[in-house]
């Protein structure tokens, strides 16, 4: 097997072994971008000399023996959401295009203080808004499991990234799903962690409330290593829980045992049904009765709340969004554009004609959208509904908590759609998020794991595990499992199903 | 929940300050009528006694020392500018003709 | 433009109308820092020298609360007689504008921090109750400068630079209920209050409240309703007014003005207007039609304040007097009369009378300073008093001068003028002027010898017994010395010649 289909947690192992260097690691990833994103597209932006000039001085660091961190000289891709310094970020929007912050997320920060050489930024839907990046302003990721398909969204480009082995680490931002469901699609793992789990400063928000930055890796212990990175109290986010995380890596670690004895499974009744693919389904029952026969007991929960999801998180998203994006004037950065042959134009003027011509289609829907939610006669109707919606899911969660463990679902309806097919029906692409939505109204964190292959058109699937606030570890134990006994029927990871790639 | 009409929208894209076109007021509209429709579910599924819910989880007084930290230099600060003057930034004229 | 406004006689205004004030004071905190972000919160800095992602509003930046600010916001409340709030959050306020980096001010709306309470306020030796709807904090906006077309000036600009030190500075925003029933004294009570207000908040000790520095800015609302009607007319909001003067003349404008366009049947557009210092006048601000709506919804990147009722109680252990019994107690201390405390309370100059007592100077020679000789310069200036550019301690050392009889009053007189010439000290000025009283005896002595001998009559006069006529002579020794002469001794030295 070629190093760059290991996994991080073997290359840090190669790494210290001597196997390898993280130039050398860094350099084959380069060469694979340089090979296969040309298709894939997963990349807005690579920083070969930077993650170089990093991994050189990762390679230094060893060999003095002052490591930062056991991912220290892995290299990651980071999605265009965080603010890099010196690096550009752009959100997927032409209004950003070319901007260089001249500050490092604290997200970003840590993976720098942990020594990781930063590969690029990744594709992403405008803002991250969307399922399927084809939202991105830089044109869509194709998902490498079919390049014709979507790789989901919003985080498409960084689950993309590791699915075709361009990165073996990245970090989405899941609002809606937006790191989950890339991750089903894709055949990845990707990790929702508790709201205020991760910082969000130098996350540029969609709906703060909503927002959470997390692993997307390829195998569960990845996304425990990299979680246990990036977690915990950071000062610059109000929203910052000031506890430590708890042991994500031990609970991986256990996991991948096997035993789930006296674990209790709660299978979400509203989660099925109409609309889900049959394939899709499949493999979930049989997830489920491999966690069964891992020793866990399996109980039906109704969470009769999360019908309500959808209609929710569509008022509060937008409703934020359009606040947060209000910034984009071309005063201070960004786009601008002078509204035609007003050469004298004033700034309210320029201000119109710039986020008119810097925004997209979905940015400006969701915007209006929002607009109309917090305007004067509507909030109570609309925001302040919302709200209180929030408040029953999280009773349910609640309730259901006292019957389970964790809760488990399908990570999405369908398996990966083909580009453009929903791309005019706001409706439809909504939709794909019915199933990642409650976790983000609710604050709790949420994994997805690849459950195998949907029969009728053979792509991925995934498995949603939920566990409730500050209890993450739980996401890892049972994703660790299921994981272990899906590998075993398998025979190895479902990635190498995927067909090879041109270049590769 | 009302319809929301052309006007509206054209109305709401002004408070949100974005020029759209006839052809994209055209287009947003019905979009946003089917949304809103779609989103009208949510009246009357909470009633009075039940409180909204602004965060997951219910944190309160989180703060800061009042004590400096560094800021940016004026270079960094202005780096992203579309325009720079006198170490500040450049904007076109503030009010229209009409002020 | 501007059309001119038909304004009707004060006193007709009063025949037929009832005025309701409201005021809206924001007051900018002396934090160390910002409201939201660790940048240095203080004024005349390099342009964009105090900026950071969070108050410049770069995407991804957040807000974290200042502690202090709080604590500030919870005092300006408690001496207000406020109930503060047990849980409150900040809300965003949306409009969009170029001075302000996110497009939106991070204010608080339905839950403000102090809320209920009351300011009693003296105007000309009466108590007038001022009640307070709240106090909230919100956060400042940056700077912009207008180049091209008249100098400075919005209108006609080509384009504006903006700088964002100030943006995200602390601001306090008290407002008043409808304050009605103040009839011919609307204009006083607005005065009174904006005046009596910033001595409480300088007594508190949170802001340096220099309204010429825009530390403290008053916003003017009024409405007139038909006479003993009780209901509230249409109200106008007049902003930039930024003196206690400028309050009392734009509360009195705004009066003539609406029932100028009363009395003709017209109706007054609810509106913000400008007040114009120069000109004594206000006109109407640009009309917005979606002004009104501001879309505030709790800011999500912030978590509630919830003071502890503990915290709250230590908070009010450390409030400065209560400013009625402090003046009860200021006048006793004083000796002065209600008479002669009425006119210090209504030139707005305990506060300075009390510094400059503390310098070392008498109640009454303080008193004697600051009501005629300074507050004569500070009308002639068209300043507040508090904003002339005099100290109390530099009033008490000249009057140091005074005591000890290197000055006299004529001659202080003179070092006040070389004070507001920025001269320097007293000391320094009295030097470079020349001013020190001549304590040479042997000059004196040749001076009065001189004006006898220039004035037989009148020292023959005196030597009668008639001593009142030896002013003539102390006045013509004054003026052979040019008034730098200790005028006592003099007197002692021409009576003691002609006994």
């Amino acid at each position: 097997m070629s190093l760059i289909q290991r996994t991080a947690a073997e290359l840090a192992d190669a790494l210290a072994a001597g196997e390898t260097t993280s130039v050398e690691l860094t350099q084959l990833h380069l060469d694979r971008i340089a090979a296969v994103d040309g298709v894939v597209h997963a990349f807005l932006h690579v920083d070969a000399e930077g993650a170089l000039a990093q991994a050189a001085e990762s390679d230094a660091r060893r060999a003095a023996g002052a490591l930062l961190s056991a991912l220290d000289g892995v290299p990651i891709a980071v999605k265009d959401v965080l603010a890099t310094e010196g690096l550009p970020t752009t959100c997927g929007s032409k209004i950003l295009e070319g901007w260089i912050p001249p500050y490092d997320a604290t997200v970003v920060a840590r993976l720098r203080a942990a020594g990781l050489p930063i590969l690029g930024k990744t594709n992403m839907d405008e803002f991250a808004m969307g399922s399927s990046t084809e939202h991105s302003a830089y044109g869509p990721t194709h998902n490498p499991w079919d390049l014709e398909r979507i790789p989901g969204g919003s985080g498409g480009g960084s689950a993309a990234a590791v699915a075709a082995f361009e990165a073996p680490l990245a970090i989405g931002t899941d609002t809606g799903g937006s790191i989950r469901q890339p991750g089903a699609v894709t055949g990845t793992v990707g990790v929702k962690p508790t709201y205020g789990g991760v910082s969000r400063y130098g996350l540029v928000a969609l709906a703060n409330s909503l927002d959470q930055a997390g692993p997307v890796t390829r195998t569960v212990l990845d996304s425990a290593l990299l979680h246990e990175v990036i977690g915990g109290h950071d000062p610059k986010d109000s929203t910052s829980i000031d506890q430590p995380l708890p042991d994500l890596v031990a609970a991986a670690r256990l996991g991948a045992t096997g035993d789930l004895s006296g674990v209790r499974v709660g299978v979400i009744t509203e989660l099925s049904g109409d609309g889900w693919q049959p394939g899709v389904m499949d493999r979930f029952q049989e997830s489920v009765d491999l966690l069964v026969k891992a020793g866990a007991e399996v109980v039906e929960v109704s969470c009769p709340n999360f019908v309500h999801a959808m209609a929710a998180y569509y008022l509060i998203l937008p409703a934020e969004a359009s606040s947060n994006l209000a910034k984009f004037d071309a005063m201070r950065y960004g786009l601008r554009v002078w509204p035609e042959g007003k050469p004298d134009a004033s700034a309210e003027e320029v201000m119109r004609a710039s986020r008119d011509a810097g925004f997209g289609d979905e940015v400006k829907r969701r915007i209006i959208l929002g607009t109309y939610a917090l305007s004067s006669g509507y909030y109570d109707a609309f925001y302040g509904q919302a709200q209180k919606v929030r408040t029953l899911i999280s009773r349910d969660f609640e309730a259901a908590f006292e019957k389970a463990d964790v809760l488990v679902s399908p990570t999405a309806p369908t398996t990966a759609f083909k580009l453009g097919e929903k791309l005019d029906d706001p409706i439809a692409m909504y939709l794909n998020d019915l199933a990642t939505i409650p976790a983000n109204l609710a604050g709790v964190p949420g994994i997805s794991v690849p459950s195998g292959l949907a029969e009728e058109d053979g792509l991925p699937a995934g498995f949603q595990i939920l566990a409730p606030a500050l209890a993450d570890d739980r996401c890892y134990r049972v994703g660790a499992a299921l994981e272990a006994a899906l590998l075993a029927q398998w025979g190895g990871p479902l990635l190498d199903k995927a067909p090879a790639l041109e270049g590769a | 929940m009302p319809e929301i009409t052309r006007d509206e929208v054209a109305h709401l894209a002004n408070l949100a300050r974005i020029d759209l076109s006839d052809a994209e007021l055209d287009h947003l509209a019905p979009q946003l009528s089917v949304i809103l429709e779609s989103v009208a579910s949510i009246s009357g599924v909470a009633g009075d006694d039940i409180p909204p819910t602004s965060h997951a989880l219910p944190l309160t007084n989180v703060f800061r020392e009042d004590v400096v930290t560094p800021s940016l230099t004026p270079e960094q600060a202005l780096s992203g500018a579309p325009a720079v003057d006198e170490q500040r930034f450049s904007v076109p004229r503030i009010l229209g003709e009409e002020a | 433009m501007t059309m001119t406004d038909t304004l009707v006689g004060f006193d007709d205004v009063l025949a037929s109308y009832d005025p309701a004030l409201g005021l809206e004071v924001h007051v900018e905190l002396n934090t160390n820092t910002k409201m939201f972000c660790g940048c240095p919160a203080v004024f005349g800095g390099e342009p964009n020298t105090q900026v950071c992602p969070t108050c410049l509003g770069l995407p991804g930046a957040m807000p974290v609360v200042n502690a202090k600010a709080i604590e500030s916001a919870i005092r300006i409340g408690l001496a207000l007689n406020c109930e503060i709030a047990e849980w409150c959050r900040f809300a965003r306020k949306n409009y969009f504008y170029p001075d302000m980096p996110k497009n939106f001010q991070t204010s608080q709306y339905d839950e403000p921090i102090a809320f209920e309470g009351y300011l009693d306020v003296d105007v000309d030796g009466e108590m007038f109750r001022v009640e307070i709807e709240r106090a909230h904090m919100e956060e400042d906006t940056g700077k912009s400068l207008h180049v091209g077309g008249a100098t400075g000036r919005i209108h006609g600009a080509d384009h504006s630079l903006v700088d964002y030190n100030r943006a995200g500075i602390p601001l306090i925003e008290i407002v008043t209920k409808p304050i009605q029933g103040a009839g011919e004294k609307a204009p006083a009570v607005a005065r009174a209050y904006v005046s009596q207000l910033r001595d409480l908040i300088l007594a508190l000790g949170v802001s340096e409240a220099r309204m010429d520095q825009g530390n403290l800015r008053a916003d003017v609302n009024l409405s007139l309703a038909p006479k003993g009607s009780g209901v509230l007319g249409t109200r106008t909001e007049t902003k930039n007014v930024n003196s206690f003067r400028s309050v009392e003349r734009a509360v009195r404008y705004e009066m003539q003005r609406h029932a100028g366009i009363l009395d003709a049947g017209g109706s007054i557009l609810q509106e913000t207007r400008h007040w114009h210092e120069d000109t004594g006048i206000t006109t109407s601000g640009r009309e917005k039609s979606d002004a009104e709506d501001y879309r505030y919804f709790p800011e999500p990147d912030l978590v509630p304040v919830a003071p502890s009722r503990e915290s709250v109680e230590e908070l009010r252990g450390t409030l400065p007097e209560n400013p009625l019994l402090k003046r009860a107690r200021l006048q006793g201390d004083w000796g002065y009369t209600d008479l002669e405390m009425r006119d210090v309370i209504a030139a707005g100059v305990v506060g300075l009378i009390e510094e400059t007592v503390a310098a070392g100077a008498s109640p009454q020679a303080a008193r004697k300073w600051w009501l005629s000789e300074l507050g004569r310069r500070a009308n002639d200036a068209g300043l507040d008093i508090t904003d002339l550019d005099v100290t109390p301690a530099q009033v008490a050392a000249v009057q140091a001068l005074v005591d000890s009889g290197s000055l006299n009053d004529k001659l202080a007189r003179q070092v006040f003028d070389g004070l507001l010439a920025g001269e320097g000290t007293p000391e320094e000025i009295v030097a470079a002027r020349g001013l020190a009283i001549v304590s040479d005896e042997g000059a004196l002595s040749a001076a009065v010898d001189a004006a006898i001998a220039a004035n037989p009559d009148v020292a023959d006069k005196i030597r009668d017994g008639k001593v009142a006529a030896a002013g003539a002579l102390i006045g013509a020794v004054m003026k052979e010395m040019r008034g730098q002469a200790d005028a006592g001794r003099v007197r002692e030295l021409v009576l003691e010649k002609l006994s």
